[in-house]
């Protein structure tokens, strides 16, 4: 639900999935593999949590639950090639991209085998230079650093690459997101950009963020293309983002895609998230995407009961015996750690520090 | 032929981009106009495509110039001036500088920040912000003083795969020239003896260098023989030449533009009392700015920053202790 109305009516460059389809443009295999990556996100997180409370994981543990559809559908329709950073509730996006549930459990209890090594945790965890960037802390930085990358392929001639990254409506107040976003658009890049207005910044409520009746006008102000998807409705988020990644890729542009949804944990898992009103966890914005994807599968016949089962169970079983093994994995030695932070500088030919 | 301070920023520029087809330059009003100072006069029509104007964007300029290193590029962001490099710091020390430590990628970037005072250059056109980033894990600052260290340092900055904030200085830009561009070259991260002395060890890097020896040379009318250290870089900071020249002179001096409070001179002093304390026979001095804004009026101007003058009456009270 987004400040104001909710009959705001769409802007010029404001296509609505019913203009560009509807469902007949989501197929089968799109949409099966994006509710199985769904249900490894909500599992593996539910582990998460766990591990968290039972003092496993340190740090903090900040969960997509409720934004699994709209992650999902941008992650599933980028490629090997592409540019992806990810944000805070993106555990589904970043399992359709080329995260695994092995990197995602090996950052979180600090594996020394994992990407991060113990040096960063959580969700900020990346392998950069495979186009899978690895957010900081600081909300809407990343955009620019997706145009970096783009522009990059640019340079070296590489075409039909797209660049993506997501944000909250409360990263939109920042200066950086909307610098990324000038920037995007000056320079006529192929990115995607997606924001999950969950209605919350941590505690804030939109009336407190934003005065604009509607984030999705910010698109007209950048000279883009501005879409809105329904965001806990799978179908409907692979639907309108498929069409944005699409018309990235093929040279439209930057894409804006907002879509209104709730958050159905806290900020982190400390945070029992008591500031959100039961009414609005009663109404549609509060349904739970995994479920409703499951029954928009079924209705479709692309998916059985017995299939849902299956794998509910198989993700399971994999997230136990992902989580056993990496608990018995070593963490980091500080007496074998590398302390330098730099590339070369302070290295000899030994690799003995003599900065 | 004589080149000046500025124009070896210019040809360096040309040269790494004639060297190198991932180097590429952004920043605002470089491309066509050739930028504020004319650091990339000429570069856009020689290398099209190659030299963008950036909207007034500090924090996207540095976070387009992260994601094009991640990328395998090499590019060169020019700040219009370093005070404005504020406004990209979070991506400089946040993004750039942690991202090989957190993730194993280089971040292979330069940023030219055109820095300190100038007559009427006022508070925020002024500032030397070299101690800042050198807090940093991860960011090499590079302070040149001299038309040649600022020729073959920033081709080093280019080439080197971490991020690198290069403090240019706007005081040195028309006054300082030099014959010709040098072939060979001391690596930066090395400082430079550039005057021997016996008496005092004066510590200083870019503009300040010049000051330090306008002083040893009036100093040397009285007698008094003076060494002057150039860092040339501030990090990595060449601990060791500094030590070499205390364990000589036994006494230190450390000139900085910037204010005092946590900065470079600070950071020599600390290593000299921790690492030399028994190489010194009176207690180590700094000189720096005045601890205000700075000021816009060259009469303030003038005695905010450490001048040859300045410096000699802090050497006269060194020699004395």
């Amino acid at each position: 639900m987004t400040k104001g109305s909710t009959s705001v009516p769409y802007l010029a460059s404001d296509r609505s999935a019913t203009e560009m389809g509807g469902t007949a443009t989501v197929s089968r295999e799109i949409a099966r593999r994006s509710y199985r990556v769904m249900l490894e996100s909500r599992i593996l997180e539910e582990k998460l949590a766990a591990l968290y409370r039972s003092g496993k994981i340190v740090g903090g543990v900040f969960l997509g639950r409720g934004q699994e559809a709209l992650s999902v559908a941008l992650g599933v329709h980028l490629r090997k090639g592409d540019i992806y950073a990810p944000l805070i509730r993106d555990q589904a996006g970043r399992l359709a991209f080329s995260d695994t549930i092995l990197e995602t459990l090996r950052t979180y209890l600090g594996s020394s085998l994992g990407p991060m090594r113990g040096r960063d945790g959580n969700i900020h965890r990346g392998r950069p230079s495979e186009g899978y960037h690895a957010m900081i802390s600081h909300l809407g930085a990343m955009v620019s650093t997706v145009c970096g990358g783009l522009i990059a392929k640019r340079f070296k001639g590489e075409t039909g690459v797209v660049g993506a990254t997501c944000i909250g409506e409360g990263g939109t107040s920042t200066g950086s997101f909307h610098e990324g976003m000038n920037m995007a658009a000056v320079e006529k890049l192929p990115i995607v950009v997606v924001v999950a207005n969950n209605q919350f910044s941590y505690s804030t409520p939109n009336d407190r963020q934003f005065a604009c009746a509607d984030l999705i006008t910010r698109a007209a102000g950048y000279g883009i293309a501005g879409y809105r998807a329904t965001g806990n409705d799978l179908i409907d988020c692979l639907d309108v983002i498929g069409a944005a990644v699409k018309a990235a890729r093929s040279g439209e542009g930057p894409q804006l895609v907002v879509a209104d949804l709730l958050r159905l944990v806290g900020h982190g898992e400390h945070d029992d998230a008591s500031y959100i009103p039961q009414n609005l966890k009663d109404s549609p914005l509060g349904r739970d995407c995994l479920e409703l994807a499951r029954l928009a599968l079924l209705e479709e016949g692309w998916l059985t009961e017995a299939e849902a089962s299956a794998w509910h169970g198989a993700v399971e079983a994999e997230v136990e015996q992902t989580a056993a093994k990496v608990l018995r994995e070593p963490v980091p030695d500080p007496a074998e750690e590398d302390w330098n932070a730099f590339a070369v500088v302070g290295r000899n030919l030994s690799g003995e520090d003599d900065e | 032929m004589s080149i000046t301070y500025l124009e070896a920023i210019r040809l360096a520029q040309h040269r790494a981009l004639a060297d190198d087809p991932r180097v590429f330059i952004y920043g605002q009003d470089v491309g066509a106009f050739g930028g504020a100072f004319k650091a990339t006069k000429n570069l856009a029509k020689e290398f099209p495509g190659r030299v963008l104007d950036s909207p007034i964007s500090e924090d996207a300029m540095m976070g387009l110039a992260i994601g094009a290193a991640v990328e395998g590029m090499r590019p060169i962001v020019e700040m219009q001036f370093a005070d404005f490099s504020t406004c990209g710091f979070n991506q400089i020390v946040n993004q750039a500088a942690t991202l090989y430590y957190r993730t194993g990628t280089p971040c292979p970037l330069v940023v030219r920040l055109p820095s300190g005072g100038t007559p009427g250059g006022g508070p925020f056109h002024s500032q030397s912000m070299e101690a800042i980033y050198a807090h940093y894990p991860g960011l090499v600052v590079m302070t040149p003083a001299t038309v040649e260290d600022v020729y073959t340092m920033l081709l080093e900055a280019v080439a080197l795969d971490d991020p690198v904030v290069f403090c240019e200085h706007k005081f040195l830009y028309y006054h300082l020239k030099a014959d010709k561009l040098p072939v060979e070259a001391l690596p930066f991260g090395k400082a430079r003896i550039t005057r021997p002395g016996r008496d005092a060890t004066v510590v200083a890097y870019s503009a300040m260098l010049h000051e330090a020896l306008a002083a040893a040379e009036e100093l040397s009318q009285d007698g008094y023989d003076i060494e002057v250290v150039d860092l040339r870089s501030v990090r990595p900071i060449d601990t060791d030449t500094i030590l070499a020249s205390v364990a000589r002179t036994g006494r230190l001096l450390v000139v900085g533009e910037a204010w005092p409070w946590g900065g470079v001179a600070a950071e020599v002093i600390a290593r000299v009392a921790a690492e030399g304390f028994g190489l010194l026979d009176a207690p180590p001095q700094r000189l720096n700015a005045r601890e205000t804004p700075v000021p816009y009026h060259p009469a303030l101007w003038g005695t905010h920053r450490p001048t040859a003058t300045a410096v000699v009456n802090s050497l006269r009270h060194l020699l004395e202790l």
